[in-house]
C-alpha cells in the first residue's frame, strides 16, 4: 500500500487525472473513428511549436521568482526580432547569394536579434521582480499583461515599410496576421518531417521537435554550470546562497533575463510553426499557458525540471487539441474547445497554488 | 491561612513530551516586596510564568503538577483572563500598544469609563459615551506613578522605545484590583538612563503595596532594586535568597554552577598559545543584526587555538560571526592575518580563507532538497571554482570528483547516510551538522568559526561534534571560534572563553575560571571582582 502510494505521490495526482482524461480522450476519438492520427500528428507539431515557450518557466522558478507569468516580454522580443527579420527582407537577400539558405539563416539571425533585445529587457524585468519580493506572480502576471497593451500602440505606430507587415489599407503600422512565407514560416516543422504509416499516417515534426529538445538540453546543462547552480541554490534558499557568497539578487535577476530569452526564441519557434506572425493580443494569454503546462508537467511553483517541461507540455496540448473535436462529436453543434481550454489551463494554475508550502521567496 | 505571601506557588513540575523543564520549583512573593526571578536561558522561567497565567501552552499539554495560591487561597488559574480578574498583570517585553491611540486611549483600552446617553438606554451600553475627563485624569495618575511626565493625550506613534515601556506599566498599574505585577526582562531594550528610571518607578510601585516579580539576568539591577531573589537552574529550584543578605558574585555562582562535567577529554589542559601571531583582531566592531546587535567590541584570536565566544541570547554573540561573514551589515577594523577584511562584501572571508558553520542548520546551513554531495561541495565549488571542468566558455560541473569528495568527507566525518546522493534534509540533526562541518572543511580553511555547533542534537551527536573540533585543531592545527550558549560547552575545549554581554565583551576567561565570575560577566558586570 505503501509503495502504491509512494508511485503516487511520485506522478502526482494531477498529472494522473490529466493523463488518464487524455487517454480516455483518445480513446473516445478512436471507438467514434475519427481521424486519430491526424490529430496525434498535430499534437506533436504543436509540442514542439509551445516547447520553447514552456521552457522559459525552468530559469525563473528555480532562481526563486516563480512562474513566470510575464514571459510576454520575451514573446514582444521575439516578435520585433521576427519582424525586423521581414522588413529587411534578410531572407531574400541571403537566398540571393547563398539559394536555399535564406530561411535558416534569417531563423537564427531574428533569434539573434530578439535575444539580445531580451537580455537587456530580462535584466530591467529581473531587478523589478527583485523589488518586489514576496509578490512575484501577482506583478509578473500584471507586467505581462501591461506590455502586449503597450506594444499594441508601438505595432499600430512603427514606422515598417515593407508590404507584407503594413496595413494594406492605410500603409502604417502591422497588420494583425503577418505571413511567415517569404522568410521561414513552417520551416522547423518540414525539416526532416516525415510520416509514420503512408501518407494518412502521423506526421512526425523532426525539425521543431529536434529543436527544443536541444533547447531543453542546453538548459538542462547550463543548469550543471556554476552560474547555474548559483541560481539554483539562491531560489531554493537564499539564505544558504548568500552564506556561499553568493549575490541572490543577481543570481535571480540571471534567472529572469534567461527566462525572458528563452521566450523571445520560443515565439519565434511557435511562431514559424504557426505560419503566421500574431500581433497585438494575440499572446496575452501565453503566458498562463506556459504556466499550466508546466505546472501539469509536475512543477511547483518553486522547483522545476526540463522533464516537468516536456510532460507537462505535450498533456496540456494534447488535452487542449484532442478535446474539442471529440466534443464537438458528442455534442453536435457545440464550440466548447477555448472552454475547455480555459477550464484546464486556470483550474491547474489554481491548483498548483493552493500546494504552495511557503512564499514564492523565502528571502 | 497564610496572608503573608501574594503569591505561593509550591512544587511547580512541568513535562513536554517527557522532558522535565520544570522540577520542584517554589515562588512565594509578599505584598509590596521586588522579587527577582533569576536564572539562564531555558533555566525555565518562562515556563513558570506561563503556569502562573495558565496559558494554553501549559494546558494543551497535560497541564502541572504543584499548588497555587494566591492571597492565601488556593486558586486554579486555568487561563491569562482568570489571571487578570484575580489581579496579576505583566508588562511585556513586546509592546502591545496601539500607535494612532493616544496614550490615554491606550491606557484605558478595553476598560474605558463610560457614561449613559439617551441612546445606550433604548440600544443598550454599547452606546455609552466616553467619560474622557475620568479617563484622562487616572491615566495621568498611573503616568504619574511610574514617573513619566508626558501629557496624556500625546499619540503613542513615533515615541521613543523608553516612553513605551513606561506607558504599558502605567498601562498596568492603572487596573484597579493589581496586586502583582510581573516584568520580563523590561530593562533589555532600554538606555541606561532610563532603566534606571524604571527601577526608580518599580521601586514606587512597590510602595504602594503591589508585589513585583522581576525577571532579569542582570545581576547588578537586582542586587540594586530588589528585597529578595529566587535562583532557577535547569528546571530546577536553586534557592530563595535575601538581597540584603548575599552579593553579587554569590548569586551568579549559584546561577551558573554545576558540577562541569567535560564532554571532551583533553590531554593537554591548560596548554600555552602563543599570543603573538594574531589571526584575526576586531577593534571597534559593529554588527547591525536584528536581535543579535554587537557593539563597539575588540577581540584577538590567536593562531592555534580555539577560541569560545558564550553569553545569553540576544546579547550579541551570533552577531560577531554574521558580522565577519558580510550575512549582516557590520563596521569597525576587521583584520585577518593582518589583511583588512572586507565585510561589506559578500564572500570576501570566504575568499580568505574563513569559513563559518552557522547556527540555523535548515534555514542558513543547508540546501535541504539537496544531496549531500551537492551541500558538501558547493561554497567551495562557487567561492573556489573547485568541482568544476572549465570548457572555456563555461565552467561545468564535475560530478565524478564532487562524488569521490562527497564520499572521502562521510568516512572522514563519519556521516551515517545512505549514500552522498541522500538528500540532507533526511539526515539526522547531528549527520547534518557534520554535512555543515564537511563543506566548511573542503574550503581548506585557516579559520573555522563555529556558531552553536550542537543544538538540537542529541547528546551521543554533540560529543561527536566536539569531539571532531579538538581533533581539527590538534592534528591540524586549524584556528577554531566556537560560539555557543552551553557554557559547558565551551569550558570543555575552548582555551579562552570571551563572554558577551549587550554586544560587547565583559571578559575573556580561562575554562577554569570560578564559576562567579562567569555567571557575573554573562549578567554584563564588566569588572569581576570576586571575594
Amino acid at each position: 500500500m505503501s509503495d502504491f502510494k509512494k508511485t503516487l505521490d511520485k506522478i502526482g495526482i494531477p498529472r494522473l487525472i490529466i493523463f488518464l482524461f487524455f487517454s480516455f480522450i483518445v480513446f473516445l476519438a478512436y471507438v467514434n473513428n475519427l481521424n486519430v492520427t491526424s490529430y496525434i500528428g498535430s499534437v506533436l507539431k504543436y509540442w514542439g511549436m509551445w516547447g520553447v515557450l514552456v521552457l522559459a518557466m525552468v530559469p525563473s522558478i528555480n532562481c526563486g521568482v516563480g512562474p513566470n507569468f510575464g514571459v510576454s516580454l520575451g514573446i514582444v522580443c521575439g516578435l520585433l526580432g521576427t519582424l525586423l527579420v521581414i522588413e529587411f527582407d534578410v531572407a531574400g537577400a541571403i537566398n540571393a547569394s547563398m539559394p536555399g539558405w535564406g530561411s535558416w539563416i534569417s531563423m537564427f539571425i531574428s533569434m539573434l536579434i530578439s535575444a539580445f533585445l531580451a537580455w537587456f529587457v530580462g535584466v530591467g524585468y529581473g531587478k523589478i521582480l527583485n523589488s518586489v519580493k514576496g509578490s512575484e506572480m501577482t506583478v509578473t502576471t500584471y507586467i505581462g499583461y501591461s506590455v502586449i497593451y503597450l506594444m499594441c500602440i508601438l505595432w499600430f505606430r512603427a514606422p515598417f515599410s515593407s508590404g507584407e507587415i503594413m496595413w494594406p489599407l492605410g500603409g502604417k503600422g502591422v497588420r494583425n496576421q503577418v505571413s511567415m512565407e517569404s522568410s521561414f514560416g513552417q520551416l522547423l516543422n518540414n525539416a526532416g518531417g516525415f510520416y509514420i504509416g503512408g501518407e494518412s499516417g502521423v506526421f512526425v515534426p523532426t525539425g521543431i521537435l529536434v529543436f527544443f529538445f536541444l533547447m531543453c538540453f542546453i538548459v538542462f546543462v547550463f543548469f550543471k554550470t556554476k552560474t547555474g547552480k548559483a541560481i539554483s541554490a539562491a531560489g531554493e534558499n537564499p539564505q544558504f546562497a548568500r552564506a556561499s557568497g553568493i549575490n541572490v539578487d543577481k543570481m535571480r535577476i540571471n534567472g529572469v533575463a534567461i527566462s525572458t530569452m528563452l521566450g523571445a526564441v520560443g515565439i519565434i519557434v511557435y511562431t514559424q510553426g504557426f505560419g503566421f506572425l500574431q500581433a497585438y493580443t494575440a499572446p496575452l494569454a501565453m503566458g498562463f499557458q506556459c504556466v499550466a503546462s508546466v505546472l501539469i508537467g509536475g512543477a511547483t511553483t518553486s522547483k522545476a525540471r526540463i522533464s516537468h517541461v516536456i510532460i507537462g507540455t505535450f498533456l496540456f496540448q494534447g488535452l487542449i487539441l484532442m478535446t474539442p473535436p471529440v466534443s464537438n462529436y458528442l455534442l453536435a453543434g457545440t464550440d466548447i474547445s477555448d472552454t475547455v481550454r480555459q477550464i484546464i489551463q486556470n483550474g491547474v494554475i489554481v491548483y498548483a497554488l493552493t500546494k504552495v508550502k511557503r512564499g514564492v521567496s523565502s528571502d | 491561612m497564610d496572608k503573608e505571601y501574594v503569591l505561593k506557588m509550591e512544587n511547580i513540575s512541568k513535562e513536554f513530551a517527557g522532558n522535565r523543564v520544570l522540577k520542584d520549583v517554589h515562588l512565594s512573593v509578599k505584598p509590596g516586596e521586588v522579587h527577582a526571578l533569576m536564572g539562564e536561558n531555558g533555566a525555565g522561567k518562562s515556563t513558570l510564568m506561563n503556569v502562573l497565567f495558565g496559558m494554553p501552552v501549559i494546558f494543551n499539554t497535560g497541564g502541572f503538577e504543584g499548588s497555587v495560591e494566591f492571597c492565601g487561597e488556593p486558586v486554579v488559574i486555568d487561563g491569562p483572563q482568570k489571571a487578570m480578574e484575580l489581579g496579576i498583570g505583566m508588562v511585556h517585553q513586546e509592546f502591545m500598544l496601539i500607535p494612532g491611540f493616544n496614550i490615554t486611549e491606550n491606557i484605558k483600552l478595553g476598560r474605558e469609563i463610560t457614561v449613559p446617553t439617551v441612546a445606550s438606554q433604548i440600544f443598550g451600553d454599547e452606546l455609552k459615551s466616553l467619560d474622557w475627563k475620568q479617563m484622562a485624569k487616572e491615566s495621568r495618575e498611573a503616568l504619574d506613578t511610574v514617573g513619566l511626565g508626558i501629557e496624556e493625550y500625546t499619540l503613542v506613534a513615533g515615541l521613543p522605545v523608553g516612553y513605551l515601556q513606561f506607558i504599558e506599566i502605567a498601562r498596568e498599574i492603572d487596573k484597579t484590583n493589581i496586586k502583582l505585577l510581573i516584568f520580563d526582562e523590561p530593562t533589555a531594550v532600554l538606555t541606561e538612563s532610563e532603566a534606571d528610571r524604571l527601577l526608580e518607578a518599580m521601586r514606587e510601585i512597590a510602595k504602594k503595596g503591589i508585589a513585583i516579580i522581576f525577571i532579569t539576568h542582570r545581576i547588578d539591577e537586582i542586587i540594586a532594586v530588589s528585597d529578595s531573589i529566587t535562583i532557577l537552574r535547569d528546571g530546577s529550584f536553586v534557592a530563595r535568597l535575601e538581597t540584603k543578605e548575599t552579593t553579587a558574585a554569590k548569586v551568579a555562582e549559584m546561577m551558573i554552577g554545576r558540577t562541569v562535567e567535560k564532554l571532551v577529554e583533553l590531554e593537554d589542559v591548560g596548554r600555552h598559545i602563543d599570543s603573538g601571531d594574531v589571526v584575526l583582531k576586531l577593534r571597534d566592531y559593529n554588527v547591525e543584526m536584528p536581535g543579535e546587535k554587537v557593539r563597539n567590541l575588540d577581540l584577538d584570536v590567536y593562531r592555534g587555538e580555539i577560541f569560545g565566544i558564550g553569553g545569553l541570547a540576544g546579547q550579541g554573540k551570533i552577531g560577531v560571526p554574521n558580522g565577519i561573514m558580510g550575512l549582516y551589515p557590520a563596521s569597525g577594523t576587521i583584520e585577518f592575518e593582518g589583511e583588512p577584511l572586507n565585510v561589506n562584501k559578500l564572500g570576501d572571508a570566504l575568499k580568505k580563507g574563513i569559513a563559518f558553520v552557522s547556527e540555523d542548520r535548515r534555514g542558513v546551513g543547508l540546501l535541504l532538497d539537496g544531496s549531500i554531495e551537492e551541500n558538501v561541495v558547493f561554497t567551495a565549488m562557487e567561492v573556489e571554482d573547485r568541482f568544476l571542468t572549465n570548457l572555456g566558455f563555461m565552467k561545468l560541473y564535475n560530478a565524478r570528483e564532487a562524488k569521490e569528495h562527497a564520499q572521502k568527507m562521510i568516512e572522514t566525518l563519519d556521516i551515517r547516510c545512505t549514500g552522498a546522493d541522500q538528500a540532507a534534509g533526511r539526515l539526522s540533526g547531528g549527520n547534518q551538522q557534520k554535512v555543515c562541518l564537511a563543506r566548511a572543511l573542503t574550503m581548506n580553511p585557516r579559520l573555522l568559526i563555529v556558531s552553536e555547533p550542537t543544538r538540537g542534537i542529541d547528546i551521543g551527536a554533540k560529543k561527536l561534534v566536539l569531539e571532531l573540533l579538538v581533533k581539527l585543531n590538534r592534528e591540524q592545527g586549524l584556528t577554531i571560534i566556537m560560539v555557543s550558549s552551553e557554557l559547558n560547552e565551551l569550558r570543555s575545549l575552548c582555551d579562552r572563553i570571551a563572554m558577551v554581554s549587550d554586544g560587547t565583551i565583559t571578559a575573556i576567561l580561562k575554562p577554569d575560571d570560578s564559576d562567579a565570575k562567569f555567571g557575573l560577566a554573562m549578567s554584563g558586570v564588566k569588572e569581576v571582582d570576586v571575594q
